[in-house]
């Protein structure tokens, strides 16, 4: 089979071939750069879709290399929104500099009950292994790159959930500027998330949170009452609730 | 010039700096990746600690079990502090938002967390977050030291530690982002770079990187390592990826059954045992499986996700109702850098080792299951705090530029070294060699030939280099760096392994079969002569 990666020095994709076997995207990157071309640079851990390091494009969708099988004709590329350093090597700093700005954390821990079920709520939101999938899937980073967007607010998310957290107010201040409002609800992070977190579900229900202290709900703001068709394009029912 | 240099940026390394943090010195984090990429993310059965939420318990127990799968050769204190620090630990990372797995028993705090039994333990002592501990406990550190606003220097590979008369005074690195060498001055080191089961590639659950990289520049800086004959086994990893079954899959009651359907082995036995059993029915040419169809799907999916998700990719079955095919593989590196107790490495003063690449004589010959978290958070913190008393009397004179110059003439030699020989399949081999020769089972003539050949690996080194002359992101110079890492560490492994004539824990010697206390209670420690 044969496969195309996008390599950054050319700028164009290189075609490698290789044998006709099941095998993971990284496990062919590997044998590439081990037998045929050692310039190729990827970053790869645990191979284990846990260690969050190896995720890229295949054919525009958002994988990571050791989970996805290599299929003839993928085209490989590096992750959206992300400088690129070499090839599929992609700069994280910027992304991850969202969490500092979302102050996705606890900031301050109080004793509670917790119960199993309190366990599950969250449960899945914390499953994040930052892999950065949900953040170049995102498209509000192709008009606004200040957009704090999904693994950030879904972690925002988690620890406003958490009955630990004596300063929810703290997050919900933080979460409302290049935030919650500015997401367009359009699933594409939900759609690629290796983990099967829904990051909108969580921006919803920050959303709902942001309102519940008493903020603005800019849901209409946003969806821009008086320009016909605009909500219903970004997945909107725009008469649904009203 | 900072207080505390941190190098590594897993479990171990963000627990040392929360706590330097803590004590309100100045800190860095310097990895070779990006935070959260680290092996600790892959740690999932549990952290132990005693909190009896499940049932009694007790530290002594704690105790007398790390001890007995130890078999013996450990430091009785160091075990009793780390076994004593569990729930201060627990309570800690409790504190910093960590989402443990609770019961239903109305209490608060760490009153809640659930706790289930793993091999070799006396009671259910593992705390867990379903089967993501490790991932779960990482990614709160690191959202703590975002809150505390640590400074992180990503893609920075360890060269050398910078020492003057047998003091700290920083370390060289390789800034793979713009191929320069560069010097961190630091009044305290703490290595936290992990342990060197990528040695066994392909045989290992570890990830690639996990070539020992600070062990080897402690011996390159005349510190010492011990300990580094037991290399923990660990009985279940997927046939054909070598990815990691959880013992939790033992513990909540999968069985462990050959080709014949047979069960061969107490699956809750010590890991060492299990894996031997294994290898046994390997030898005699039997297939080994993990049968965990009869827990069925609702507490597969509930406790178990992981592996079956991993299952279905990597080996196209469903355990829900196949069998899953499995073999031994390197897991866990018990010894490491050669510390005191007080986790500072000995012969290099202010400089400390903590978590996997230490040999702090916890985990001895075999490593109990759940004390690995453990160790990371509680002398993570311990080895911050040591690191910070240290820093406030260290001298403030940085080091000169000898060590910088040395290393950067060094990486310009590796871009114009012969490279006729592709260091890739060497790597590979260095694995095959070590599973079959210096693996679960072990003999001297074998352990011989393994010497032999890696002394030719190392000769050939000179003429392997590096393809890839980008200066920038050079990912074919920064794996040449880690196998040179590993091709050094071999022969410490492979000596140590050789030296004691005995079967003990994880180290296991055909024509030696049991304990010879009277000659071998001790540890096997080595220095490397240029």
């Amino acid at each position: 089979m044969t496969i195309q990666i996008l390599r950054s020095q050319i700028n164009d994709y290189q075609t490698y071939t290789l044998a006709d076997e099941e095998m993971t995207l990284l496990k062919a990157l590997i044998k590439i750069k081990a037998t045929q071309d050692a310039t190729l640079t990827f970053t790869a851990g645990c191979r284990a879709s846990v260690c969050g390091t190896c995720a890229v494009r295949v054919n525009g969708r958002e994988v990571l290399s050791c989970a996805h099988k290599v299929r003839d004709g993928d085209m490989i590329e590096p992750l959206n929104y992300h400088p690129v350093l070499r090839d599929l090597k992609v700069d994280k700093q910027p992304a991850q500099k969202t969490l500092l700005n979302a102050t996705a954390w606890l900031h301050r821990y109080q004793e509670a009950v917790l119960t199993h079920k309190d366990e599950r709520f969250t449960e899945r939101q914390t499953d994040c292994i930052l892999c950065d999938a949900c953040y170049s899937a995102c498209p509000v980073f192709a008009v606004n790159p200040d957009f704090l967007g999904p693994f950030a607010l879904t972690r925002a998310y988690r620890y406003s959930a958490d009955k630990q957290e004596s300063e929810v107010k703290s997050i919900v201040e933080r979460v409302q500027h290049n935030g919650v409002w500015e997401c367009t609800l359009c699933s594409g992070c939900t759609l690629v998330c290796p983990k099967g977190i829904d990051p909108k579900m969580d921006i919803t229900m920050l959303r709902s949170l942001v309102v519940q202290h008493g903020y603005e709900d800019r849901t209409f703001a946003q969806m821009g009452f008086g320009t016909p068709d605009f909500g219903s394009e970004f997945g909107f029912d725009s008469n649904g609730e009203f | 010039m900072t207080d505390v240099l941190i190098i590594g940026s897993g479990g171990a390394g963000l627990s040392a700096a929360l706590a330097v943090k803590e004590q309100g010195a100045s800190v860095i984090i310097a990895s070779k990746s990006t935070p959260t990429t680290a092996q600790t993310s892959m740690a999932q059965g549990g952290m132990n600690a005693v909190l009896g939420n499940v049932e009694e318990d007790h530290i002594s127990m704690h105790i007398a079990d790390t001890i007995k799968s130890a078999h013996g050769i450990c430091d009785e204190n160091m075990v009793r502090k780390m076994c004593a620090d569990g729930p201060l630990a627990i309570a800690w990372l409790e504190r910093l938002g960590v989402p443990f797995s609770r019961l239903d028993n109305g209490k608060s705090g760490t009153g809640s967390i659930a706790q289930r039994k793993l091999g070799g333990a006396s009671a259910k002592r593992a705390c867990y977050a379903q089967d993501y501990t490790g991932l779960k406990i990482l990614h709160t550190l690191y959202d703590n030291c975002l809150k505390e606003g640590i400074e992180f220097l990503d893609d920075h590979f360890l060269l050398n530690l910078v020492t003057e008369d047998g003091t700290i005074k920083g370390a060289t690195f390789l800034d793979i982002r713009s191929g320069e060498v560069v010097q961190i001055d630091a009044k305290s080191v703490v290595i936290a770079t992990g342990g060197f089961g990528a040695l066994y590639h392909g045989y290992t659950t570890n990830a690639f990187g996990t070539t020992g990289d600070g062990i080897a520049a402690v011996l390159r800086a005349g510190g010492s390592v011990s300990d580094m004959e037991f290399v923990q086994f660990h009985p279940t990893g997927l046939k054909h990826s070598a990815i990691l079954v959880s013992e939790a899959a033992r513990g909540e009651g999968g069985y462990l059954v050959n080709s014949d359907g047979e069960r061969f082995v107490d699956e809750l036995s010590p890991r060492d045992v299990v894996a031997r059993a294994i290898f046994a029915q390997l030898e005699q040419e039997k297939e080994v499986f993990l049968d965990v169809r009869h827990l069925g799907k609702e507490k597969l999916m509930e406790l178990l996700p992981q592996e079956v998700a991993l299952c279905r990719l990597h080996e196209q079955i469903d355990p829900l109702e196949a069998l899953i095919p499995i073999k031994p593989v390197a897991h866990y590196t018990m010894g490491g850098i050669d510390v005191d107790d007080a986790l500072e490495v000995n012969g290099i003063k202010g400089c400390f080792a903590v978590g996997e690449c230490a040999s702090a004589k916890i985990h001895g010959a075999n490593r109990l299951g759940g004390n690995s978290l453990l160790e990371i958070v509680a002398f993570g913190r311990f080895a911050g705090s040591n690191a910070t008393k240290h820093a406030m009397f260290a001298r403030t004179t940085p080091a000169n530029d000898t060590q910088l110059l040395k290393d950067k003439d060094y990486i310009a030699h590796i871009f114009t070294q012969e490279h006729s020989v592709n260091f890739y399949p060497i790597r590979q081999r260095l694995g095959v060699l070590l599973y079959h020769k210096v693996g679960i089972v072990r003999q001297n003539a074998k352990l011989q030939e393994a010497l032999s050949e890696v002394i030719a690996m190392q000769v050939a080194h000179a003429r392997m280099g590096i393809v890839d002359h980008a200066k920038a992101h050079n990912q074919n110079l920064v794996e040449f760096l880690e196998f040179s890492n590993a091709l050094l560490l071999t022969p410490t492994l492979i000596s140590a392994a050789f030296s004691r004539d005995e079967s003990r824990g994880a180290h296991f010697k055909i024509e030696f079969a049991s304990e010879d206390n009277e000659r071998f209670k001790k540890h096997i420690v080595l220095k490397w002569k240029p």
